[in-house]
This record gives structure tokens, sequence and C-alpha cells, in this order.
């Protein structure tokens, strides 16, 4: 029994052990001021994906931003297929968490500084962004047209 | 006298309308671009905005409008010229403070003036969650400011052919493509656009190809062409063109600023089948020995470092971000403070050279020029033979751009005169970096930047940055870009002014 109850204990640690990760986790102006002291060691960096997901092949290349700045991520694109929603204008993008190997010129995309992902998690999903007009606003923009459009019917009729 | 100044006064008034005019018209284009997106709020930035511009533009053609058949002369078109870029300065920055994406109106008027000039460094916020509308008028901005506003109003708005040509040349332009200033501006707009349809089909495709969707990858082949044949560097998003993580899409875009950077009278005779022109143009030799000597820098500086893995992408890094600065684009492909931790002093060194360098004279690009630079070296050259030859030898030289043209001290004092300028202009800006803070080696680079209206940064330009260093910024960027003539007449006219008020 104490054998069996060893050995359960030491499975569970073992387990525990392999589910850890030594990656660290970076924001993009540490990676990109300590580039050398990441280069080609996996680190976790998360913030927002931006843009548009662009495949190549199997792969695709998304941009994900901590607010800082943006970085590339190289990924399978089997890894990007539950990101929803990407930051633009309309909406703010799904927020994700990348685990990955950290290049600080990756020798294999023409020297970017880029991640090439290895999991990709959601942490936040993201949503439309709203931009409600102001009234006050569309109501100078109608006045302030209207005398625009009298003053140049003014100098097309006078041919000034 | 006070005549004289009313009369200056007015002419002045007049056309700086004209063309306050043309600006209101163009926020046009955001306007539809933001409908066919649904950005409601971003169109009445831009309906409040135009209107407040066509107002103001309309305004002064009326109360000023006994003035549009008097004579314009060398000042008037100068002042003409610096004012509209100022006023066009404030009236552009409006739907950009109004959209909320800039700290202050100052942050505002310093993205227009970048874009104006070509420039391309930026202080705008969150440009990633940026609106199609803000985007295209960046764009649009940049586009104008490349092929000059002044020629833009010469090419619509003005009738009469007498002292249009000091308006242009108070632009920064001299080169006559055609005998009639309007029909060069006309030409100019001409070959603009043409390029403008050929190139936004080559990005669009490329787009398309590596995976961004069929309406984003016009809007960015529409944008990303502006920017690069207006040598501007501005691009939607926050990685620049690093965004796109393609060797095509950069290709594509060096293909497009080179040609951007080329004098509008080698496009014109190009156009005309003068074929053998790019071969034995000045400007095209000098610029082809200065980018070769360049690039050799940069390379070894990087490689002496290794900053990068191999070869090939030591290059392609390396020549990107070098012909970019030497064509004052400014487009990025790393980020800038990587200049500033990776790249260490030599490649530094040879991209602060070729951004103060520049390209070619009459052209979307600033910088010294290369027609000044083939002048001075021919001069030198000239000067080393008339030592070592025997006195009796008459010796001619004669530099070749368009036709041939004997080189004369004149030439070289001209030339000299305006390199002089940009190398003051260059040390005021550096020791204003210095000033607040910042090493020396970073504030010479940002100053070679905002001098030759390259845009290309290493991290000093966020919105940040002291204001008393965005105002001097925003000064250098604007004085350069109309190669110093008519800011200082705008200025003298200006304290003339006062004081004849000030003495009566």
């Amino acid at each position: 029994m104490v054998a069996l109850k060893m050995f359960f204990s030491v499975l569970f640690a073992g387990v525990l052990i392999a589910g850890s990760s030594n990656a660290l986790e970076v924001g993009s102006n540490e990676l990109i001021s300590s580039a050398k002291d990441y280069d080609k060691k996996e680190i976790v960096y998360s913030g927002e994906v931006i843009g548009d997901i662009m495949k190549r092949g199997q792969n695709c290349w998304i941009n994900i931003s901590d607010g800082d700045n943006a970085i590339g991520v190289w990924a399978e694109e089997s890894l990007a297929k539950n990101i929803k929603y990407k930051g633009s204008y309309k909406y703010i993008g799904d927020e994700v968490k990348v685990t990955g190997i950290f290049n600080k010129a990756c020798p294999e995309h023409g020297g970017d500084l880029d991640i090439h992902a290895q999991k990709i998690e959601i942490i936040q999903k993201g949503y439309i962004s709203k931009r409600p007009v102001n009234i006050y606003y569309i109501l100078i923009a109608a006045i302030l047209l209207v005398i625009a459009i009298i003053m140049n019917l003014i100098i097309f009729k006078k041919k000034l | 006298m006070l005549n004289s100044q009313t009369s200056a006064f007015k002419i002045i008034g007049y056309y700086v309308g004209k063309i306050i005019t043309v600006l209101a018209i163009l926020q046009i284009l955001p306007i539809i671009t933001s409908i066919v997106y649904k950005e409601w709020d971003i169109v009445f930035d831009f309906t409040i905005s135009m209107s407040l511009a066509l107002i103001l533009g309309s305004l002064l053609v009326i109360f000023f409008n006994s003035a549009r058949r008097r004579k314009i002369d060398w000042s008037h078109g100068m002042i003409i010229a610096a004012l509209s870029w100022f006023a066009g300065m404030i009236l552009c920055a409006i739907p950009y403070y109004l959209s909320g994406n800039f700290n202050s109106f100052l942050d505002s008027l310093f993205d227009v003036m970048s874009g104006f000039t070509t420039t391309g460094v930026v202080l705008i916020q969150d440009l990633d969650h940026v609106s199609n509308g803000i985007n295209m008028w960046r764009h649009v901005l940049t586009y104008l400011g490349g092929q000059g506003m002044v020629v833009l109003a010469l090419t619509f708005l003005v009738k009469s052919t007498s002292g249009s040509y000091r308006m242009y040349v108070g632009e920064a332009k001299d080169e006559q493509l055609l005998p009639n200033v309007i029909n060069t501006s006309k030409a100019i707009w001409f070959i603009s656009i043409a390029y403008l349809v050929f190139g936004t089909i080559v990005l669009w495709v490329t787009g398309i190809f590596i995976g961004l969707p069929v309406d984003k990858a016009f809007l960015d082949g529409l944008w990303v062409f502006m920017a690069a044949w207006s040598t501007g560097g501005f691009a939607p998003h926050t990685q620049n063109i690093l965004y796109y993580h393609s060797l095509w899409y950069e290709l594509a875009t060096v293909v497009f600023f080179v040609i951007g950077s080329f004098n509008f009278a080698l496009h014109f005779a190009l156009w005309n089948k003068n074929r053998k022109e790019i071969v034995r143009n000045i400007e095209i030799q000098s610029m082809s020995i200065t980018v070769t000597i360049l690039t050799i820098i940069t390379i070894a500086g990087l490689m002496k470092l290794n900053v990068y893995p191999n070869i090939v992408s030591t290059f392609r890094k390396g020549f990107y971000l070098l012909i970019s600065g030497h064509t004052t684009t400014g487009f990025m492909t790393i980020y800038a403070k990587q200049f500033f931790t990776e790249w260490g002093n030599l490649a530094l060194f040879a991209v602060i050279i070729a951004m103060l360098i520049g390209g070619s004279a009459c052209s979307t690009a600033g910088g010294f020029k290369g027609l000044r630079m083939g002048i001075i070296f021919k001069g030198f050259f000239r000067d080393v033979k008339r030592i070592i030859l025997p006195e009796s030898r008459v010796q001619i030289d004669k530099f070749h751009h368009i036709g041939d043209t004997v080189l004369e001290d004149k030439h070289l004092r001209s030339a000299m005169l305006i390199v002089l300028a940009y190398i003051l202009t260059f040390a005021i800006g550096t020791l204003a970096g210095v000033f607040f803070g910042y090493p020396l080696s970073s504030a010479a680079f940002e100053s070679a930047s905002v001098t030759g209206n390259v845009g290309l940064s290493i991290g000093i330009t966020t919105p940040g940055m002291p204001n008393a260093l965005k105002i001097i910024y925003i000064i250098i960027m604007w004085v350069a870009r109309l190669e110093f003539m008519s800011v200082f007449a705008l200025v003298t006219y200006i304290f003339t002014g006062a004081r004849r008020r000030w003495l009566h």
C-alpha cells in the first residue's frame, strides 16, 4: 500500500514537472531592447491580435500587440483557428497568450524579430468597439457645411 | 510703401485662399472612405474640418479677389508656398485631433507636417485601431505633399500663368517639363496618377498573394503605394512594412520608392522615350555611387557585430533600410529601438549620411539631393584637375541633367549654399536632441531623419518627447522640405511688415 502511494506521488510529481514550463512571460519592450537575452529561448508573450491573420501555406502570421509594440508570431494555421476577433477600428481583438521560441533575427524569415509559436491560448475574447457619434458634432458639421456651401455658391456665381 | 505691402498682402491672401480650398475639397476622399466603412463619427469629424477650411478659403478669396489679376513677383510666390504649407498644416490637423487618436493638437500638427513634407515620423496613438478614413487622410496628405499642394492648385484652380512659376519654385521645384508651368504641373500629376494606378494594382495583387483579405489588400496597397511613391514612409500599421512579413512586399516597395525619388524631369524624359537619360543623368550616377558605397559600409557594420544570422538577412535588412533612408522614404522593417541597441555606430553612420544626401531634385524626396552632390563632386574634381594641369590649358567641364550644361561657379555656389543650410539645420536638430537629454548618436540620427524628410526613427519621436522638441522638428521638416528660401521669405516678410507698422 505504501509502495503504491509512493508510486502515485512520484507519478503526480512527474506530471506536474512535465506540465510546468520554464518559459518566461515577457513584454514587447523588453523583448526588443534586450533581444539578445531571449534569443532562441522559449518565452510567453501576451497581447491583442491586430490586423489580419496572413495565411502562408500550412502556417500563418499573426501580429500581436501588447500595447507598446506589435510582434509577428509565426504559427501553424491550426493554432490560430479559434481566433475570432482581430483588432481594428471596429473591433478589439482577442487577447492571446503565445508560448514559443523568440528569435532576435529569424534566419528563416529574413532576419525579422519574431516568435515561432508552439501554443496559443485565448485569454479574453475580443468584442465590437462602440464608437458613438457626438450629437454636437453632427449639429456643428451641419451648420458649417451650410455656410461653406453658401459662400462657395457666391464665389461660383461671381466667378471669383 | 504701405500700399505695396497691402497689395502683397492681398495677392498672398487670395492665392493662399485658393490652395486652402483645394485642401478642403480633398477631404471628400476620407469622407467617402468612412461612409463606405460606416465610420460615422469620422464622417462628421471630416465634415467639420472640410467646412471650416472651405469657409476660411472662401473668405480669403472673396476679400482679396481684387488681387487675382495682379502680378505675382518672386517674394509673393515664395511666401504663398510657405504660408500655404503652414495654414494647411493647421487646417488638416483638425480631423486628426477630433478623431481622438492624438494626445494633443500639437501632436496632430506634427503628424500633418510629417505627412506634407513626406517625412513619415509619427506621434499618432494606437495606429492599429485607427479608422480607414483617418488612414486615407494620412496617406492622401503624404501623396499630396510629395507632388506639392501648390502644384495641385496650379493644376486645377489657377488659370493665369503669370506668376505661377514663382509659386511653383517656392515649393522647391524648378524643373519646367513643358514651356508652360501649369502644363508642367499637369504633367507631374499625370505621371504620379499613372504610377498610382499601376503601383496600387501591383501591391493589391501582392497583398492578396501574401494572405490579406481582398479589400484590405486594396486599401493597404493604395496607401503603401502613396507613401512609397511620395517617399513618405507612412503605413497603416504600427509595425510599418514589417507587418507584412513578406520579401515580395518589400521588393515592390523598394521599386516604387526608388522610382518616386527620381526627378520628375527624368520621368518625363523616359515617358518621351529618352531611355538613355537614365544612364547619363548626373543624379542617377551620383545616387548609384553613394548607394553602393553606403550599402557596403552598412553591411560591413552589421557583419562586424553579427547582427543578423546570415548574409541574406544582413543584406535584406541592411539594404532595405539604407535605400529607404537614402531615398528619404523611411519605411522600416525593424523596430526603432533596434537601430540603437543592435546596429552599431558604423551602420548608423552610413544611414545618417544616406538620409542627409537624399533623393533627386524636383522629386518627392528630401535631403541635399543627388543633383547637388553630383555638381559638388564634379566641381571638386574640376578644381583638382586645374591644380594638376598646366595653367594655359582651358578646361571645360559639363554635367548631364536632361541636357548638357557647362559647369560654372554659380552652379557650385548655389549647390554648396543649400547643402550648407541643410548641414546647419541638421546640427541645430542634433543639438536640440542632445539638449533634451538624448544620446548624441540618437539625436544625430533623428535629426538627420527630420532634416532629410526621411522618417526612419531611432525611438526619439514618440508622443512623450518634449513639446519644444516637437516644435523644433516641425520647423525643421517645413524649412527643409521647402529648401529654406520660401520660409526665409515668409519670416522676412512678417518681420519687415511688423517693423514698418511699428515705425508708423
